[in-house]
């Protein structure tokens, strides 16, 4: 019973760090049909923040990694995905690649690519006792983290004129123009939504490890990438679902498979990602206004 | 039997139809003629820029005709370096490295080339598998999922041990690949991508690339024809991966991840994922980049001074190379275009 009940309170605990993730991508594709490989990199980037800050105040480190993520993911749109707002899908999702990769060699070429220990809050390790069930705290806070930032950008959607106008722009970004929505300032803010929920991310991570490497926001991202399609590019609802699904199935066969086989665990999510796509090309929940009416 | 002015016409309307695939071969078997009277070390980084252009081309047959992009080529190059590893080391060795192999392919000591196509071939496979599903995906989502084929490839791979070894390398490989293997390779690999492109499945797929609902509307079948690019492509990519294999005798998992996308990827972009030109000028051009990056990494001596940039910069400069390429000529150097018969009569 115990084993039962950690075991899935591990598996949401991942699944929402995915579904932050996935979300974080998803945003931006809603608002331009970019595909950002350069997110793995906002979670890195806020990664090293916390390390380069390591020893100051929680609070400072924890704002931080925020204003890092949310600089860079600004800085990126402006350089290189504005230039490309009118190409197509696969040039905006080369140029991604490029940005991922020139940030990431960047990266090395400055701090080296040896991974570097980092002992961030360390006081989440603890196992604490809920209704007689030992449970770690960090998983705990994971969740509770999750929930907290997916009902405050739930709220912004819904309640906010410029979440209103982030939902329009995501439906039909030509007709939102035409109706006065600001295409600059709506992609601006989806960029900076997506670094905030990338630092997020990159805290919960970084406490989880214990260390910080160059290539760890791309590993995060790749899989949770999986996890938009599978869930229905362009649908928000769907991202944070697929996201959810993927990391959640990843913890579970880690406790059914026999153990030989646990070191494959990844390769039978993309399995199932497969058949799940054989029968809904478009997604789980496939998203509307998505295909180009002619 | 047609007049002689007909007859004629033809000739020259087929050296036209050829001109590119004869101009591109030419190019690069002058590149490799320079090349043999080269010091070794030359020899062999020629040799690499051989196998890389192999790879390129494999990775344009699917990206170039489909326009969609593939990270998973990476992965079939995994797969054909493994295939033909097992199937042409030595048996003794084997019994050293993989005690756990299955007996047939613990026996095997096949030719290199017998191992070479089955490679190939089993990459060709495991691409027909996986792009079943995939290839009816559309555009974007199929990339990302290409880049799921090449993560599980990856993990698969790297902790089979009873097959590959896992993470510890494979050695002991016969190194047979020289300049001229690497060059056959290299034209064959030009030619196949150059006939398939003339074919009218091939053509099909490009009208898909232009504009996917028109080629639907017109009785184009996008999924199949996406298909056989994808195996093709899958072929292609398998050989370059046993031609890597066999140059360094080694295989290691490692080899065949994101650092070897990334270099093939950003190739092929540089070059101009259109066309077959493209594709080459691609390998060709950053082959050249990054010795002279490379030179500059050791550093330049001026009298007892080393001047040298830390090592790393050249990622970082082809990382910006092909950022500059897609924001401000995205078909590439080559522009989508192939090379023309300089002297088109009028």
């Amino acid at each position: 019973m115990e084993r039962l009940v950690q075991t899935l309170v591990d598996a949401v605990s991942v699944g929402s760090l995915y579904a932050l993730t996935a979300l974080g991508i998803g945003l931006i594709f809603g608002v331009m049909r970019l595909i950002n490989f350069a997110h793995g990199e906002l979670i890195t980037f806020a990664a090293y923040t916390l390390l380069a800050l390591f020893g100051l105040p929680v609070p400072l480190m924890l704002f931080g990694a925020i204003a890092v993520a949310v600089a860079l993911a600004l800085v990126t749109e402006r350089a290189a995905f504005r230039p490309l707002r009118n190409a197509d899908p696969t040039t905006l999702l080369i140029s991604s690649f490029a940005v991922s990769f020139f940030l990431q060699k960047l990266l090395i070429l400055v701090v080296g690519s040896r991974l570097k220990g980092l002992d961030f809050l360390p006081a989440l390790g603890r196992q604490i006792e809920l209704l007689g069930i030992r449970l770690q705290l960090l998983q705990i806070a994971t969740i509770l983290v999750s929930a907290i930032l997916l009902v405050a950008l739930t709220w912004f959607l819904r309640a906010t004129r410029l979440g209103l106008q982030m939902r329009a722009a995501a439906e039909d970004f030509r007709m939102a123009r035409v109706l006065g929505v600001r295409a600059n300032r709506v992609i601006a803010m989806a960029f900076a939504l997506s670094g905030i929920l990338a630092a997020a991310v990159s805290c919960l991570i970084v406490v989880q490890t214990g260390v910080v490497q160059p290539r760890m926001g791309l590993q995060l991202v790749v899989i949770a990438f999986v996890g938009t399609v599978i869930g229905g590019l362009g649908s928000l609802t769907g991202a944070a679902l697929g996201g959810f699904l993927v990391g959640a199935t990843s913890i579970l066969l880690q406790a059914l498979l026999p153990p030989d086989l646990r070191v494959f665990r990844e390769a039978f999510v993309f399995v199932a990602v497969a058949l799940v796509l054989l029968f809904r090309p478009q997604g789980l929940i496939p998203a509307r206004g998505l295909k180009e009416r002619i | 039997m047609p007049p002689p002015a007909a007859s004629n016409a033809r000739w020259s309307g087929l050296l036209l139809r050829l001109w590119p695939l004869v101009a591109l071969i030419a190019i690069v078997v002058a590149i490799v003629l320079c090349a043999s009277f080269a010091p070794v070390v030359l020899q062999r980084r020629t040799t690499q820029g051989l196998i890389n252009l192999v790879a390129v081309v494999g990775l344009y047959v699917f990206v170039g005709n489909s326009g969609v992009l593939s990270f998973g080529n990476v992965a079939f190059m995994a797969v054909g370096a493994y295939v033909s590893a097992l199937l042409t080391m030595k048996a003794t060795a084997k019994s050293v490295f993989l005690p756990d192999l299955p007996a047939v392919i613990a026996h095997a000591e096949w030719p290199s080339l017998a191992g070479a196509l089955a490679g190939g071939g089993v990459a060709a496979l495991f691409a027909l598998v996986v792009g079943w599903p995939l290839m009816r995906l559309s555009g974007v989502s199929a990339s990302i999922a290409t880049f799921a084929v090449l993560v599980v490839a990856y993990i698969v791979l790297g902790n089979w041990t009873a097959m590959t070894g896992g993470q510890s390398s494979l050695m002991g490989l016969p190194a047979y690949v020289d300049l001229w293997t690497a060059l056959g390779w290299a034209v064959a690999a030009i030619v196949i991508a150059f006939a398939y492109q003339e074919t009218r499945s091939a053509l099909q797929l490009r009208a898909s690339r232009e504009d996917e609902a028109a080629a639907q509307a017109s009785g184009v079948d996008v999924v199949v024809h996406r298909l056989i690019a994808f195996v093709i492509s899958a072929f292609l990519s398998g050989i370059a991966g046993v031609l890597l294999a066999h140059f360094l005798g080694i295989v290691r998992v490692e080899n065949f991840y994101l650092d070897l996308t990334f270099l093939i990827v950003a190739m092929l972009i540089i070059g101009g994922r259109g066309s077959l030109t493209g594709a080459v000028a691609g390998a060709l051009v950053i082959a050249v980049l990054t010795e002279l990056l490379r030179q500059i990494e050791i550093g330049v001596q001026i009298g007892k001074m080393t001047i040298g940039a830390p090592a790393g910069v050249g990622d970082v400069i082809l990382a910006l190379i092909m950022l500059l390429i897609i924001l401000f000529r995205p078909n590439g150097l080559a522009g989508g275009r192939e090379l023309t018969w300089p002297f088109r009569p009028r």
